[in-house]
């Protein structure tokens, strides 16, 4: 397309189009509820001549990574895409990926891990993948996974990091919903994302390198180190390619988004889709003369630890929604790391926890209107009663 | 027909000075095979003794490009390496002409890595795949696979008061893989290393995925001298235990029939591994066995044009 659009689209779709418009070398995907859809956009894309990528049918999402990552070594640019068990069964691979230091982009539809079955939104596949020297970007709605796209294949690519990326939506909410978003035209994208420029590839028989050999405990642990470095180094990075996207876009993308945070007291921290609901709610609060506010994580790997501080320095309660269950009974992943940030803080909000929104349980305002009468109870109270709650569930 | 002297000057890929044990089947494998690319190809490998004796960081014995991944996934990843050449060369970035090769063992093969390679070779990348097939999980200290043969003592089929080894015959790996109608499929010996060679570089030249299946003893889990090593590939294949055939398209051809078919304890009695089968009381058995053997020829010198 030759000019910027305004389009209705789904998250799939969206996401889809960045990938035709990034123009990879090589894609090599499996299907899986919900993330089918970008799957087979993109098999129409191949099919219609629109990319010159080579497109891998595998038979498995343990060989999607897997091709991904030989494509990746051979100086392609190449990606695939996920959801739920799919990236579960990728979990080895996903580790040789980052320890290689293969800027993979790999979008990932927000959807709960089995058992049961269930093929709805939670985020239990992607935060199980925390650990993985992956780079995690989350986006609320279609536009942000969109322009997530185009911005993780300069941050996954920058010679200071090297390292993949998810791009992270949820699953049917966003995936399948469909919203009025910008597009950017073919040739900006083109521009905006450049030509990739492997340091090195197999495909290079003049210059043979070994990818993947037996690290002994003489080198292994430098080989991490760095890894970490490189996690370290993707901070400014990340912020860098979001102002020059911010440039091209007006569209300016952080680690967090803060909504009406200024004098904020209490403060819902959530990622994603529910972000939305909770903006509504804020607004709704606010007329009514409420200091409330929302602040939502755009990245979660690497781990924004002292934005998140800074946002939160005003607020005294806060309760932190993470859509994933870890069994620690101490409450969730987020909740977790963002406690644990505000540990050396010299002044800490009060801090809660609810799980909410498992296999796809739907959230609307009123559940986080209870969450704000929950926050102002405390702050009454002077204590939180319930460190870790569960959003609208049975007992 | 080349002559050893003429393959002998072809440059090795396999650098001397890696780690594998003396008498082990796979680098021979290896070696043999790769004097049949003729031009530039790249290594796949799955995880195993091969991959983890030939590139202990920072030294590597692989004079071209290498990769391992992870154990199951040498195809999966020769897959998008070869993808990747089919992109860059049509958008003019690559222009040499490249062959691809993935080296895996039985485990890593007949077991693990199974479905990656039906995915690869459904696919039609253009590729060899080679398994060096010792029979057992070497690497971890020989663990019994869907290739060891039955009987054979391993460490997870030992011999006991009720178990004489592993339980159940072997996968039949070429079949399953000759099901997929690829363009070209083998059975080879390092033994016979003139028909290793042709079978080889019909394999390189195959328009689409090739694959060979290549007995490698292993003197720890097979437990015999380790300079006898080419004398069990020859004895497995004048047994019939090995049988030495391919499939070119679709048609199936015998390739040596031994003058005189030797009974099959002459190959199971120089390995510790069947040591117990030839106590008393195992005789029923080891008949088994030979007519399993018998049986299997025969099919397939019926099949064979």
């Amino acid at each position: 397309m030759g000019s910027r659009q305004h389009v209705a689209m789904t998250g799939n779709e969206a996401v889809a189009h960045a990938m035709r418009q990034i123009n990879p070398d090589v894609v090599a995907a499996y299907p899986i509820t919900p993330q089918t859809d970008i799957v087979q956009f993109f098999s129409q894309f191949v099919a219609d001549g629109m990319v010159k990528t080579e497109f891998v049918t595998v038979e498995s999402e343990h060989s999607a990574m897997s091709a991904t990552i030989g494509a990746a070594a051979s100086g392609a640019r190449a990606m695939t895409a996920t959801s739920s068990q799919g990236l579960a069964l990728m979990w080895e691979m996903l580790h040789i990926a980052s320890g290689y230091r293969l800027p993979i982009v790999m979008p990932v539809v927000n959807r709960t891990l089995s058992g049961p079955i269930n093929i709805h939104c939670d985020h239990s596949d992607t935060m199980g993948a925390l650990t993985t020297g992956w780079i995690q970007l989350y986006s609320e709605s279609a536009q942000e996974a969109y322009d997530n796209m185009i911005q993780a294949v300069r941050i996954a690519e920058h010679p200071d990091v090297q390292l993949p990326v998810m791009v992270c939506q949820d699953g049917f909410i966003t995936s399948h919903g469909i919203e009025s978003l910008e597009v950017l035209s073919d040739e900006e994208v083109a521009q905006f994302v450049g030509e990739y420029k492997p340091v090195y590839s197999v495909l290079d028989v003049d210059n043979p390198v070994t990818v993947g050999p037996l690290v002994l405990p003489d080198y292994l642990f430098e080989m991490k180190f760095q890894q970490a470095k490189a996690m370290e180094a993707s901070r400014r990075v990340i912020l860098e390619v979001g102002k020059e996207y911010a440039r091209l876009t007006g569209r300016e993308y952080g680690f967090l988004e803060g909504y009406k945070l200024e004098d904020a007291e209490r403060v819902i921290v959530v990622l994603s889709s529910t972000a939305g609901t909770t903006r509504a709610v804020v607004d709704e609060l606010r007329r009514k003369g409420e200091k409330v506010g929302l602040l939502k994580p755009r990245v979660i790997r690497p781990f924004p630890a002292n934005e998140l501080r800074e946002a939160l320095s005003q607020a005294t309660a806060v309760a932190i929604l993470d859509r994933a269950e870890t069994f620690s009974t101490q409450g969730g992943p987020l909740f977790c790391e963002i406690r644990a940030a505000f540990y050396d803080a010299p002044t800490r909000p009060l801090m809660r926890n609810y799980i909410f929104g498992l296999g796809g349980r739907d959230v609307g305002t009123a559940q986080i209107e209870s969450v704000f009468a929950d926050l102002a109870a405390d702050l009454a109270r002077g204590s939180v009663k319930t460190p870790v709650s569960y959003l609208d569930v049975r007992e | 027909m080349a002559t050893l002297r003429e393959l002998s000057r072809i440059p090795e890929v396999l650098a001397p000075g890696h780690r594998m044990c003396a008498g082990c089947g796979a680098p021979i494998v290896v070696r043999q095979v790769l004097k049949a690319a003729h031009g530039p190809v790249v290594v796949a490998n799955a995880t195993g003794c091969l991959e983890v004796s030939t590139t202990i960081y920072p030294f590597t014995s692989w004079q071209s490009p290498w990769i391992h991944t992870a154990f199951e996934s040498a195809a999966a990843s020769l897959s998008g390496v070869e993808a990747a050449y089919r992109s860059l060369k049509r958008q003019g970035k690559i222009s040499q002409d490249i062959k691809f090769i993935a080296f895996g063992g039985d485990g890593g093969t007949y077991d693990i890595g199974l479905q990656s390679l039906s995915g690869a070779l459904e696919r039609g990348h253009k590729m060899v795949y080679v398994c060096y097939d010792n029979g057992a999980y070497m690497n971890t200290g020989i663990q019994r696979s869907s290739a060891t043969p039955k009987g054979a003592e391993t460490t997870t089929s030992p011999v006991g008061k009720v178990q004489p080894g592993k339980r159940g015959s072997r996968k039949d790996l070429t079949k399953i893989v000759v099901a997929h109608n690829i363009p070209y499929a083998a059975q080879v010996s390092p033994a016979h290393w003139n028909d290793l060679y042709a079978k080889a570089e019909k394999a390189f030249s195959a328009d689409g995925p090739a694959f060979l299946n290549v007995i490698a003893p292993c003197p720890r889990g097979w437990r015999y001298d380790s300079s006898d090593t080419i004398e069990l590939c020859r004895l497995a294949v004048d047994t019939c235990f090995w049988a030495l055939y391919e499939v070119e398209n679709g048609k199936i051809r015998v390739t040596y029939k031994p003058r005189e078919k030797k009974p099959l304890v002459e190959f199971l009695k120089r390995q510790g591994r069947f040591n117990h089968l030839f106590k008393p009381g195992n005789e029923s058995l080891l008949e088994e066995l030979q007519q399993e053997v018998d049986r299997q020829w025969e099919a397939l010198l019926a099949q064979s044009e």
